[in-house]
């Protein structure tokens, strides 16, 4: 019997030494191993599983690797095929499969993302001009969701620091606010009152200035899938996942900390810092351990989740002197 | 599994005749062992996605909750249809309830916890609706233990029949712990489904007690 998915052979950086078909089709042919070991005459029928599974070549998107201290994580990078196909974007559905069935349809060019508030210089970027903002980087950073699952993903991008200093924030700038896409036409999980849209996000300035926080505009080397946020997103590596707005149309520079969504959904339940912190559980379920998605197979223990996700040198100091419990 | 006293001996029917009754039944121990079989390939054969221990606790719990709806409708089409020989499949549909009941609770306690006994007890006592579904699978427990004939003779028709009746208690517990798992997305979408079910099963059979009291 085997239970165990094993991924042993894929060495911590293949997505950065391999082209992406060949470290797939090694995950085929482990499954093709796995049948045979099972002594199993389907075979056929699981391979049409496992191709059904690739997702068509994207579009490159090369990135420098980064020197941003701490973002460059040694783990093993979660399989594509998982991060792609295992996500929670709900404006595509509330299954986690939903958004790699329901977002192919999501219109990605043209796009223009808002600046505005608390800034001297407000404007409206396309989207090509907004990426020539900063050199493209290659971050591999850990992400986990409040849900207890977690994922390492190759991401590509540049620190939103670069677009803050670009537009001058005013001295009441305090907070930053993120504002995702509503867009009934092209989102059908829109139609369910699960949250308020738009998804808001926001950070405190100084979260948003820290250099771990990351601008993306593509994953495993290219361009960010549709279900994964594209064409741009935030990704801030110490915090929930949902903390990381996903198709960003607006940034706003504000003076009072404003409500998210999940505050809004259920403010007892989903704080305004909502770092990730094993010794704060969630109301609901503990937060000390964690599910890798991808690895190792069934009977794999979680992992101890980390403080801060494993980011505490680089981002424990700003909240030193924080009660945690209380700002959760 | 209430009626199985007052019910008079089933009249034996055209149905119950005929030559496809007794192979029915084996036929349906197949079916409800299939969705069993599906998990069990999907977890050999890594074909269950991404998180394959949440695929098989979602899974398993899915099935549990399909199987006691199976189990409930067994006496209103009965009643409905003069078919008794659905009668015969009760009892396994019920056992099966519990056997995905069972399965369920064990592939949450090892998949998720690891087996470890004071993780479990501390995620029960932290997660109310983990609680409620324990409770529906302890609640099941002395029902599939005194499913077999002897126990009926044993503890006697009415006494079998009263500690039966406690199938009604396990659904609304069921659907309560499947609201609650719900609820953190706001999703009710799937559960409604169940609850009408339900309503429907439980309702028919409050109804026909009514019914049978206002004419005597």
């Amino acid at each position: 019997m085997h239970f165990f998915k094993d991924h042993g052979f894929i060495d911590p950086h293949s997505s950065q030494i391999a082209p992406r078909a060949a470290y797939e089709s090694r995950r085929d042919w482990l499954r093709q191993v796995a049948l045979a070991a099972a002594g199993t005459t389907l075979g056929s029928f699981a391979t049409r599983q496992a191709h059904a599974q690739a997702a068509p070549a994207g579009v490159a998107l090369p990135g420098v690797r980064s020197t941003v201290a701490g973002a460059l994580t040694m783990e093993k990078t979660t399989p594509r095929t998982d991060a792609t196909s295992y996500n929670n974007f709900y404006e595509f559905g509330t299954d986690k499969s939903d958004p790699a069935r329901h977002a192919g349809a999501l219109k990605t060019r043209p796009w223009s993302v808002v600046v505005e508030g608390e800034v001297k210089n407000p404007r409206r970027f396309d989207l090509d001009q907004l990426m020539k903002l900063g050199a493209m980087e290659e971050r591999v950073y850990r992400l986990r969701c409040v849900e207890g699952w977690s994922m390492v993903i190759p991401w590509v991008g540049w620190s939103l620091s670069n677009l803050i200093k670009a537009v001058e924030p005013t001295g009441n700038a305090r907070f930053v606010q993120f504002v995702t896409l509503a867009d009934p036409a092209q989102m059908p999980g829109l139609r369910s009152s699960v949250l308020d849209w738009p998804y808001v996000e926001a950070l405190r300035m100084d979260e948003a200035m820290h250099p771990l926080t990351l601008l993306a505009f593509g994953m495993y080397g290219e361009v960010l899938p549709r279900q994964n946020g594209a064409p741009l997103r935030l990704v801030v590596p110490w915090k929930y996942g949902f903390k990381s707005g996903k198709s960003l149309v607006k940034i706003r520079f504000v003076e009072k900390q404003p409500r998210t969504s999940w505050e809004v959904a259920n403010d007892s339940e989903y704080g305004f810092y909502s770092n990730v912190n094993p010794n704060v559980d969630h109301p609901r379920w503990s937060q000390a351990t964690e599910r890798r998605i991808g690895e190792g197979g069934l009977l794999t223990r979680k992992r101890a989740t980390l403080m801060f996700n494993g980011y505490e040198p680089q981002v424990g100091q700003l909240y030193a002197g924080m009660d945690l419990k209380k700002y959760f | 599994m209430s009626q199985a006293a007052r019910v008079p001996r089933p009249v034996p029917s055209r149905l119950n005749r005929a030559p496809g009754a007794k192979a029915a039944k084996p036929l349906v121990f197949v079916a409800a062992a299939l969705p069993f079989a599906w998990l069990l390939w999907g977890a050999i054969a890594d074909t269950l996605g991404p998180n394959p221990a949440e695929a098989l606790i979602r899974g398993t719990g899915d099935w549990t909750l399909r199987l006691l709806c199976l189990t409930l409708a067994v006496t209103p089409l009965r009643q409905l249809t003069g078919w008794h020989v659905l009668a015969r499949w009760r009892r396994m549909l019920g056992l099966f309830t519990f056997f995905y009941g069972a399965l369920h609770f064990l592939s949450f306690a090892w998949l998720d916890m690891g087996l470890d006994l004071d993780a479990i007890l501390r995620d029960i006592a932290k997660r109310p609706f983990i609680l409620v579904g324990s409770l529906a699978l302890l609640l099941m427990l002395p029902l599939a233990a005194t499913s077999f004939n002897r126990a009926i003779k044993t503890l006697g028709a009415a006494r079998w029949q009263a500690l039966h009746r406690a199938v009604y208690a396990v659904a609304l517990l069921a659907l309560l712990h499947f609201f609650w798992m719900r609820a953190g997305k706001n999703d009710f979408g799937e559960w409604s489904v169940y609850a009408l079910i339900v309503a429907l099963l439980l309702g028919w059979r409050l109804w026909r007690r009514v019914a049978a009291t206002g004419k005597r």
